[in-house]
């Protein structure tokens, strides 16, 4: 079994608010990522994929086709996009990134034949990221 | 780090599967990386160093066994790649057992090698990886 990870970056807008919290909860709890007009980070996306050695082609999996269904089904969908608007997962669920890997999970799961999908790494910045294995 | 050549190419394979499936690596003339390794080893730590495993013997090993060897080499000319073709996949597994064979001073846990700043491969042993 070998692992291979595919790097691809994004940028995208958010903020973080729970309708349920009070105007006063949710900037405690929330801070500076409560400004209801949004802010910005540039995400390092690393998608970890699991799987035997093909004898033939020494590929675990084919490399153009893990990219083209990241472009596909992550950056298309999130690069450059206010996450709380424009991506359906997160229309009712805030977009930390916590639940930014898990929505990058479930979205890539289902597409990878080959491989299998093994970690889902987001950087939201440098300094912080999240890794998601699949186990909510 | 070392850089080499490679080309990606099987026999097994027609030369129309030999472009789909490898694409731009089945330019007959080959193209090259710089390759980054990391080597994880594992052990309890020596009550007298305080070390799992003095670094200069491995670095020595990494230097002595691994880099001379492939460093600015067209890694198709290598034996380990007479019969495999010699991905990235196979590379790592190919260090791999050079370790696992000649570095008996810790527990191997790992290789990992970034192909280019994008793609990196992890292998060990076969094994699943720890978190």
């Amino acid at each position: 079994m070998v692992y291979l990870t595919r790097k691809a970056e994004f940028s995208a807008s958010h903020y973080y608010h729970n309708p349920e919290f009070t105007p006063e909860e949710n900037r405690r709890i929330f801070g500076k990522c409560n400004n209801p007009n949004g802010h910005g980070h540039n995400y390092t996306l690393e998608v970890t994929v699991k799987g035997d050695v093909d004898s033939r082609s020494g590929f675990v999996v084919d490399l153009k086709q893990l990219k083209e269904i990241l472009n596909r089904e992550v950056l298309e969908a999130m690069d450059h996009r206010f996450l709380n608007k424009e991506v359906p997962e997160f229309v009712n669920r805030i977009p930390t990134t916590e639940n930014l890997a898990i929505a990058i999970w479930q979205r890539l799961a289902p597409k990878l034949k080959a491989a299998q999908l093994h970690r889902v790494r987001v950087y939201e910045t440098p300094d912080l990221f999240v890794d998601f294995y699949g186990e909510v | 780090m070392f850089s080499a050549s490679h080309r990606l190419h099987s026999d097994e394979m027609s030369p129309e599967e030999n472009v789909a499936t490898y694409g731009k690596c089945n330019n007959p003339y080959g193209h090259g990386h710089n390759y980054a390794l990391e080597v994880t080893v594992s052990g309890p730590i020596d009550e007298s160093t305080g070390m799992v495993c003095n670094l200069g013997d491995l670095d020595g090993f990494v230097e002595r066994e691994i880099l001379e060897h492939f460093d600015h080499q067209n890694l198709n000319t290598l034996a380990e790649f007479a019969q495999a073709v010699p991905t990235t996949e196979n590379l790592c597994a190919a260090i791999y057992d050079i370790l696992q064979r000649g570095f008996t001073r810790a527990h191997l846990e790992k290789v990992r090698m970034d192909e280019t700043m994008m793609n990196s491969f992890e292998y060990a042993g076969g094994a699943e990886m720890r978190r």
